[in-house]
């Protein structure tokens, strides 16, 4: 539906006027041309079958008063509770993980497109990114639980004498910032990239040093670039299990630790609605499917939710990209 | 407009010399992190790799008894037995990653294709926002969704009781199982491989095929001998990511393939694609609790170390590959 023009099909229209008939074509291209179809709308079918499935057990199973309860141990549905602490773990998981993230990513984003200097270091860091999106979020999690029960760090998670537990909101908002990283450098840059260089040339020859031109004309004219990557981050952040059950423990309530009023629910152990869904499942340790579904259906309206507004600033922005 | 002189103020801090240098130092820590990483898991995985050598990757016992062994002897605390030999969870592994790579290299080539060239334009609007779903939906939710409706749909109805009956003395079949994985992981990483062959055959120059229309060659096999040609590198590229992202995956293959320590084998036929296992990736998260225990959580990292190296070499072999496409002004 947007804008017609700006679609690099409708900026050939002599290409789109020459097209020909298939029925000229040869049988075994025509069969090539039916199985494209089919597979696309097997696509189209597995996403809707996905998105109804949840829809269909949403509504039967999510009731209001699940987000308002806490989890409670128990063998009957009626006993254990909702999943309003998940719900908070989600929010402050993914406010502890954009809040490394976001400043972090646009550094390197900014350093690699304006100055990336020594040229092999540049080289280095380019790749490293590009590995960091390649590893396993399960080894992420390992290293984080390695490196948060180590002593120097132990005023980020709870300690019993000389025992690191390592496990906290704080390590699992860390380590997942690792993970939206690759997505928001690799988004700024994009935008950096795309700004003309008569952009950079005009704020210069008005005298701007080259760190004001990057703060007051590059940044913000790149912001859509900015917020998608974020966004991106944001739906892998919330999307993530294996590092929220290692980091941040089994227990399915906030569990503080200290007794600071902010700091001791940040150190402090928790859950998220990935970890609430994985503990429901049938092959997780308390199986209430019901309260799983629901859950999945709350995490499902928030990724769909996210999605739309990359949808939004894409096409608001400049043509939406494939890559998610 | 009046933060203007604000501005100009602060700019003796942020001198432009100054601003380059923090950039710099930022990135060169966030770059010695990494590193680190990658050191600090091998040499924590070292000590099981340095006590069962080579025999770590062969087969050889249960896997699922050794670490039950290396638990028990961590928490007993006098001789730690190290004793593992990872080879039923190598091969479920590559059964799973090879089986849906395969596959959905397959699908995403003929879809990607279609998105690009073939698709009406109302078609192409739908598929890209279809494209994005499947990749953001998180892994957690494809795990359910296969625990709750394809396993049992798998051990109800595709697995006949004659069948559960003649293995029955080795392994119970009950729909968790390689398929279930193999099926999941093609849709995960499908979008992935999709968005990365569309970037590459949309950057292929629109007249190199309109040279090789012009000879008369018809839209269907000009794109598949030009255009998909030309975009080979995206092809590579997106392949090898896929399957750096499908190594890892360990939550939804935790969730559906069974978790048991078995090696499928071929050799029993049609049924083997039914049979459960374990691949790398699950058997960490699953362990997790029993990193209390030394010679476990060594093994642990060890697993780790060989999913860290693999995944990184095969992203690193992934933008190697795409490198070519900046040639023609795509990546």
């Amino acid at each position: 539906m947007a804008s017609e023009a700006a679609t690099p099909q409708a900026v050939l229209p002599a290409h789109k006027a020459a097209v020909e008939s298939s029925s000229t074509w040869r049988r075994s291209d025509r069969v090539g041309l039916v199985v494209c179809w089919l597979l696309g709308l097997l696509f189209c079918a597995i996403a809707a079958s996905i998105v109804i499935f949840m829809l269909v057990q949403g509504v039967k199973y999510l009731r209001p008063s699940l987000l308002v309860t806490s989890p409670s141990a128990g063998f009957v549905e009626s006993q254990t509770g909702g999943f309003l602490d998940p719900l908070i773990g989600t929010v402050v998981v993914a406010l502890l993980g954009m809040a490394i993230a976001l400043p972090l990513g646009v550094t390197i984003a900014v350093w690699l497109s304006e100055y990336g200097r020594p040229f092999s270091l540049a080289r280095a860091v380019e790749s490293m990114i590009e590995m960091l999106a390649g590893i396993p979020d399960i080894v992420l999690a390992l290293f984080g639980l390695l490196l948060f029960s180590s002593p120097v760090l132990g005023f980020l998670s709870r300690t019993s004498g000389h025992v690191v537990y390592g496990r906290s909101f704080f390590a699992a908002g860390a380590m997942l910032s690792l993970v939206a990283l690759p997505l928001i450098v690799g988004s700024t840059r994009e935008g950096l990239q795309a700004i003309p260089t008569h952009l950079r040339e005009a704020s210069l020859a008005v005298g701007k040093t080259r760190f004001a031109t990057i703060r007051r004309v590059l940044l913000p004219s790149a912001r859509p670039s900015v917020i998608t990557g974020a966004m991106l981050g944001l739906g892998r952040i919330i999307g993530d299990t294996a590092i929220i059950v290692v980091l941040l423990g089994a227990t399915l309530t906030l569990n503080q630790a200290g007794s600071a009023p902010v700091l001791n629910v940040l150190k402090g152990t928790g859950s998220t609605l990935t970890s609430f869904i994985y503990q429901n499942a049938p092959t997780g340790e308390n199986n209430q499917p019901t309260k799983a579904y629901a859950a999945a259906f709350v995490l499902l309206l928030v990724v769909l939710a996210l999605n739309m507004c990359v949808d939004l600033i894409g096409r608001r922005g400049k043509v939406a990209t494939w890559s998610s | 407009m009046q933060e203007e002189p604000f501005a100009e103020q602060r700019s003796h801090w942020w001198s432009d010399k100054r601003a380059e240098l923090t950039l710099g130092a930022v990135v060169c820590t966030a770059l010695a992190g990494l590193a680190a990483m990658l050191v600090f898991v091998v040499v924590q995985g070292w000590p099981s790799f340095a006590h069962n050598g080579l025999a770590w990757f062969g087969s050889g016992g249960s896997v699922d008894e050794q670490i039950k062994a290396m638990f028990l002897s961590g928490e007993a605390g006098a001789h730690y037995v190290y004793t593992f030999h990872a080879w039923p969870l190598i091969w479920s592994t590559i059964l799973i990653v090879g089986g849906a790579t395969a596959l959905s290299l397959v699908c995403s080539l003929f879809v990607a294709v279609f998105a690009v060239e073939f698709a009406p334009h109302w078609m192409k609007q739908i598929l890209q926002p279809v494209v994005r779903l499947l990749a953001s939906v998180p892994s957690v939710i494809y795990g359910l969704i296969g625990v709750l409706a394809l396993v049992p749909f798998i051990g109800n109805h595709l697995i006949s009781e004659h069948d559960k009956a003649s293995v029955s003395h080795i392994i119970s079949l009950s729909g968790y199982s390689l398929i279930a994985g193999v099926l999941i992981l093609t849709v995960m990483i499908a979008p992935l491989m999709i968005s990365i062959f569309a970037d590459g055959l949309r950057s292929v120059p629109r007249h190199w095929l309109e040279a090789s229309l012009a000879l008369g060659v018809n839209r269907w096999r000009t794109f598949w001998k030009v255009g998909v040609r030309a975009a080979r590198p995206a092809l590579v590229a997106g392949t090898v990511l896929a399957v750096a992202r499908a190594l890892g995956e360990a939550v939804m293959l935790a969730m559906v393939t069974g978790s048991v320590g078995f090696a499928p084998n071929p050799f029993d036929g049609g049924i083997f694609l039914f049979e459960p296992s374990r691949p790398l990736a699950p058997t960490i998260i699953q362990n997790i609790e029993g990193l209390s225990s030394p010679p476990l959580k060594q093994t642990m990292f060890a697993i780790a170390s060989v999913l860290l190296v693999s995944a990184m070499l095969f992203s690193l072999a992934g933008w190697a590959a795409k490198q070519p496409l900046k040639r023609y002004g795509a990546a």
